[in-house]
């Protein structure tokens, strides 16, 4: 699936001169992503992996036909540069960056209120296509082209269950990491609809954490839309103890809610295969599309 | 990062919101000493730890007289608090509120938090005061009034009356509840509160309404824009190796069980847990050593896990994927040969030069035992046990 990143896109990298920016930028290229432009406020004129740097986005789009954006801005600045990534009407954000304050994200999400840009994050590892265009930090090698779409809230886990999905033989079409933090743009619900209508897309990993209720929401929404493309799930954190936030911002149990036990319990309910073990997704979708 | 209820209350009060009469008390002699200064016949000696349900546990008591001051602080002051969010250890009490009595007509709730769902926070509040508002959201959840916040307006005077009226206030007791909310909300968005609670928020015989109890919880990410609240946290209420680990950027949660965990990322660091646990064993911790898995932050995890002296196998977890698996074995090895590790490792390497790292493992004379799958690793980390994990 390429509805996402593919090679259509035109990818400008926010927080380019930095080291993240840098480094990562130079790996998205040498899997064959298009990066025409990067962004560092005070630095336009210059050159960085290739690209001509510019000082807003806005200018990336002008000169550069930019559609697609990439943050690895420091946190403090990282709400900022959403909102004019936001305003420049680019397609797609994609914000690698850890650590934003929720009342930023409050903002944010206001700001994405009536536009057509979707933002993947924050707090993730990002967006690739196999064979196609990566955005993000993934390892690109790991993944190969093939027809099973994985979404996850976490960054290594994917990385797993990308990993067991190649050794079993099967590649994938999208693979996307929505972030670990209580505020995100793109949702499962949201992938579900684009996996839906996807031709290359035959089965869906979700893997789900502790926190929140994307999981419980994802498995009403299947039902609800006779979703009818098999899912396995995994949610990390069936040992995790309540109160305590497990490294991700938006992954902790508080006032007794957002267990792995009453996410499980609704994913079963709603007809998907839930796996109760990480070492498992690979053999249940082998299983599941069989 | 939480802060202790007088903590909240200063906080509140530089924010016009009102509060009893209050002064934190260390020891028996300053919860005196409070109480002589504050001239009020009757107070409450309350218990500061970071959490709730301190009533029910027995740290909040009523003192009708300097004596009670006296007999209550030295009977809470030491005390091993055990509450519904303590656990079954409990909370040692190291501190003290000595606060004013107050004649109360009624006891409600209110409390600011994230909506994750409408991605905006909320304002709430209920009749049902006083009890754990879990019960309340579980049992009767339309005795629960919400009001969410837009970003660019902030919780509105006509919101405000909204939830005033919700509790059944009216005339001068709606004023002040409106500005109570109000300033409840200035407090919270200016200083990147991720969680308020006020259980209970009453309403005084003198038509007053103020905060009884108070609850805040710092939003980790805001708080670079708030370096002064770093000197509100109380390490002693920190599980030691927590602040330890914390202290090498480390993501380290201490369990029951005896098998330690190494791995790199958030989700699979629960992954691991959750294995461990389906093949018999117990995880002794979570423990994410985030992205770059080198020699130092290897060693620091080693340091960490190894404080635990129920810890009895450590499984590490590694997913190569920017960060080189060869690299990540080799910092293994050189954290080994600098720090004593009397318990069996068990190595899972998987991703970019996983092979090399393989070879580098097998030829180092120190004794790992490398596992070639997830399912593997876990099985043999449980199997090192003592107990074999049966």
């Amino acid at each position: 699936m390429s509805v996402l990143v593919g090679d259509s896109t035109r990818l400008v990298i926010q927080g380019i001169t930095g080291t993240e920016g840098t480094f990562h930028g130079q790996q998205m290229i040498e899997y064959g992503t298009n990066v025409v432009a990067g962004v560092t406020p005070g630095k336009g004129g210059q050159e960085a992996l290739g690209a001509p740097v510019f000082n807003s986005v806005q200018e990336a789009v002008e000169e550069q036909r930019a559609n697609t954006s990439v943050i690895f801005v420091p946190p403090k600045f990282a709400g900022g540069a959403i909102i004019e990534s936001i305003d420049a009407n680019l397609d797609l954000i994609i914000c690698i960056t850890e650590g934003i304050p929720a009342a930023d994200m409050v903002k944010v999400n206001h700001a994405l209120e009536n536009k057509k840009t979707r933002l993947v994050g924050p707090n993730c590892p990002g967006v690739i296509t196999p064979g196609q265009a990566k955005i993000g930090i993934m390892p690109g090698f790991i993944h190969t082209p093939g027809s099973i779409g994985i979404m996850s809230r976490s960054g290594t886990l994917t990385y797993e269950a990308v990993h067991q999905i190649g050794s079993h033989g099967l590649g994938q079409s999208t693979v996307i990491g929505i972030g670990g933090d209580p505020i995100i743009g793109t949702t499962f619900i949201d992938m579900l609809e684009l996996f839906a209508t996807d031709e290359e897309t035959e089965g869906v990993v979700m893997i789900g954490e502790i926190g929140g209720t994307a999981e419980e929401e994802a498995a009403q929404w299947v039902v609800d839309n006779n979703f009818s493309k098999p899912i396995v799930s995994f949610i990390a954190g069936q040992t995790a103890p309540p109160g305590r936030r497990m490294g991700h911002a938006g992954a902790i149990i508080a006032g007794g809610k957002g267990t792995a036990e009453e996410k499980m319990a609704e994913l079963k309910r709603a007809g998907i295969t839930v796996v109760e073990s990480p070492a498992d997704i690979g053999q249940a979708m082998v299983s599941a599309i069989n | 990062m939480k802060i202790h209820e007088y903590q909240a209350k200063e906080i509140f009060r530089n924010f016009d919101v009102r509060v009893p009469d209050g002064k934190p008390a260390f020891s028996v002699e300053e919860a005196l000493q409070a109480y002589d200064e504050m001239g009020s016949e009757t107070v409450v000696v309350k218990a500061q730890i970071h959490a709730g349900g301190r009533g029910k546990g027995g740290g909040v008591k009523l003192a009708h007289n300097r004596n009670d001051v006296e007999s209550l602080s030295s009977q809470i002051l030491g005390m091993n608090l055990v509450t519904h969010q303590t656990g079954p250890d409990g909370k040692k009490v190291q501190r003290l509120l000595i606060e004013s009595g107050i004649d109360i007509e009624k006891e409600f709730y209110a409390g600011i938090v994230l909506d994750r769902k409408e991605k905006k926070f909320v304002f709430m509040v209920s009749t049902e005061g006083g009890i754990e508002i879990e019960k309340v959201a579980e049992e009767s959840p339309e005795k629960i009034i919400k009001e969410w916040i837009h970003p660019e307006t902030g919780l509105t005077t006509d919101q405000s009356k909204k939830l005033g009226e919700a509790l059944g206030l009216q005339g001068s007791q709606l004023d002040s509840g409106v500005e109570i909310f109000t300033a409840l909300w200035k407090a919270f968005h200016g200083l990147d509160c991720s969680l308020m609670e006020i259980n209970p928020l009453v309403l005084t015989k003198n038509d007053e309404v103020i905060a009884l109890d108070a609850k805040i919880n710092f939003d980790g990410n805001g708080l670079f824009r708030h370096p002064e609240l770093s000197d509100l946290r109380d390490e002693s209420e920190e599980d030691p190796a927590e602040a330890e680990a914390n202290s090498f950027n480390l993501n380290y949660i201490k369990l029951d069980g005896n098998v330690g965990c190494m791995v790199n990322g958030a989700g699979l660091a629960m992954g691991t847990m959750d294995i461990i646990k389906l093949k018999g064993g117990e995880p002794a911790n979570f423990l994410d050593v985030g992205g770059v898995a080198n020699p130092k932050t290897v060693a620091n995890g080693f340091k960490i896990i190894l404080s635990d002296p129920n810890v009895q196998s450590i499984l590490i977890n590694i997913f190569g994927g920017i960060v080189r698996c060869d690299r990540v074995a080799q910092g293994v090895i050189n954290a080994m040969e600098t720090i004593s590790v009397n318990v069996p490792v068990v190595i899972r390497l998987e991703g970019t030069n996983a092979k090399e790292a393989s070879q580098l493992l097998e030829q180092s004379p120190l004794n790992f035992i490398v596992a070639n799958s997830l399912s593997d690793a876990a099985e043999k980390a449980v199997a090192a046990t003592n107990g074999g994990g049966s």
